[in-house]
């Protein structure tokens, strides 16, 4: 009985309600904006996005490398479908991801353990950055030579 | 003197310069929507205006069906938290001319929480967890006859951060881990916590990092920082939980 006042009462009311969804404004998201965090919430976003790549490539790799001992052949046919210059671009994002999750844990490491780690995040964030940086500027030359140099 | 002072008062009401502002507020009316939906005000406002004062001036010169908590409106109740431009923040703390008001103003309501109308959410789930960290002194011992139960300078300075909370649930809000696991206890019932674990006077330091000390507890805590972003009293949030964090580790505050 009273789910059935109730919607007798909102079949009455709706005059100025319809007006007001009709003015919906345009590209809003019923689901409310993007909460705005900053370099912590980020950090963590990106932890966990290469943190589930990186799982899912070591389950990947575990079941390439299992294989030789099932049949050697399906192995060096596996392994030679990963010479290919996608995968070797692929490559170089597994070997970002894995410099970007191995840094960022560090400074987690560091925010967690480290008495003023909680006040120097933001700044060891961008260092996580720095070193990152460091780090594919060092490998990805080298290793776009080997893939596509031939 | 005083026809001075009436008169530095009077002249500036003339050159005030004010401003229209465009809030885009997400409502819901249970009774009638079955999803939250957008809506647009526009409104007259001096720099100096909080957006309370603009969601009072929707409530009571456009729209009064518009929903939302304040009590003390000075940033002490903690009853106005909501999210001003994506992020948590009092209302009765949010200066317009802190804001971009070239471009529209979005409020919405706290995240994570039941949406009950409007701006209003659920806050008992919320209270609960902060319930149950035992969030008051707990002693067993008698003080001294005729005396306060005494506390040095640096003892008090160990918790001083974590006693200016305000329950507004800003913090707990703004978590992107208690978004999605509304189990876990939330920045908020830490903090509190915190402030009695680090209390000399409390002996019940060991059954709040008990409770704590739990898959639900300090341990869901992934530190984005967000909390700490979002405090309007400025607690360190994230430092607070990790001190919770070694507490445990070490068994004893």
């Amino acid at each position: 009985m009273p789910e059935k006042s109730a919607g007798a009462l909102a079949d009455a009311q709706p005059v100025g309600r319809k007006q007001a969804v009709e003015q919906k404004p345009q590209g809003l998201r019923v689901s409310g904006t993007l909460y705005r965090g900053r370099e912590g919430m980020w950090s963590w976003v990106l932890h966990r996005i290469t943190g589930v790549s990186i799982f899912f490539f070591l389950l990947v790799h575990i079941l390439d490398t299992a294989l030789v001992r099932l049949s050697p052949e399906a192995y060096n046919a596996v392994i030679g479908a990963y010479q290919t210059p996608i995968m070797g671009l692929g490559e170089v994002g597994l070997v970002g991801a894995i410099g970007f999750h191995a840094l960022n844990g560090l400074r987690i490491i560091l925010v967690d353990f480290w008495s003023v780690g909680t006040r120097h995040q933001r700044l060891m964030f961008w260092l996580v950055w720095v070193l990152w940086a460091v780090l594919m500027i060092g490998f990805t030359p080298r290793h776009l030579m080997n893939v596509f140099g031939g | 003197m005083s026809t001075a002072t009436l008169e530095g008062q009077a002249a500036p009401t003339e050159t005030v310069q004010s401003f229209t502002v465009t809030l885009i507020i997400r409502r819901f009316d249970p009774e009638v929507d079955s999803e939250p939906r957008w809506q647009d005000f526009d409104v007259e406002l001096f720099a100096t205006d909080r957006v309370l004062d603009a969601l009072h001036k929707i409530k009571w010169e456009q729209d009064g069906s518009l929903t939302f908590r304040r009590s003390c409106a000075h940033g002490i109740c903690g009853s106005d938290a909501m999210r001003i431009n994506g992020r948590n923040r009092l209302a009765c703390k949010t200066l317009i001319k802190d804001l971009d008001i070239s471009k529209p103003i979005y409020v919405e309501a706290i995240k994570g929480l039941p949406l009950e109308k409007d701006l209003i959410v659920d806050m008992e789930p919320f209270f609960d967890a902060y319930k149950d960290v035992q969030p008051f002194l707990v002693s067993n011992t008698a003080p001294e006859k005729g005396k306060e139960r005494f506390q040095s300078v640096a003892d008090r300075e160990r918790f001083d951060d974590t006693t200016k909370c305000i329950l507004c649930a800003a913090c707990t809000s703004s978590c992107p881990i208690f978004w999605t696991d509304g189990q876990y206890f939330g920045p908020a019932a830490i903090v509190n916590a915190h402030r009695f674990i680090f209390d000399s006077r409390d002996e019940a330091s060991e059954t709040r990092l008990d409770i704590l000390n739990d898959k639900e507890g300090v341990w869901r805590c992934r530190t984005t920082f967000n909390c700490s972003e979002a405090c309007p009293r400025g607690i360190q949030v994230t430092k607070a939980i990790a001190e919770v964090k070694q507490a445990i580790m070490r068994g004893k505050p």
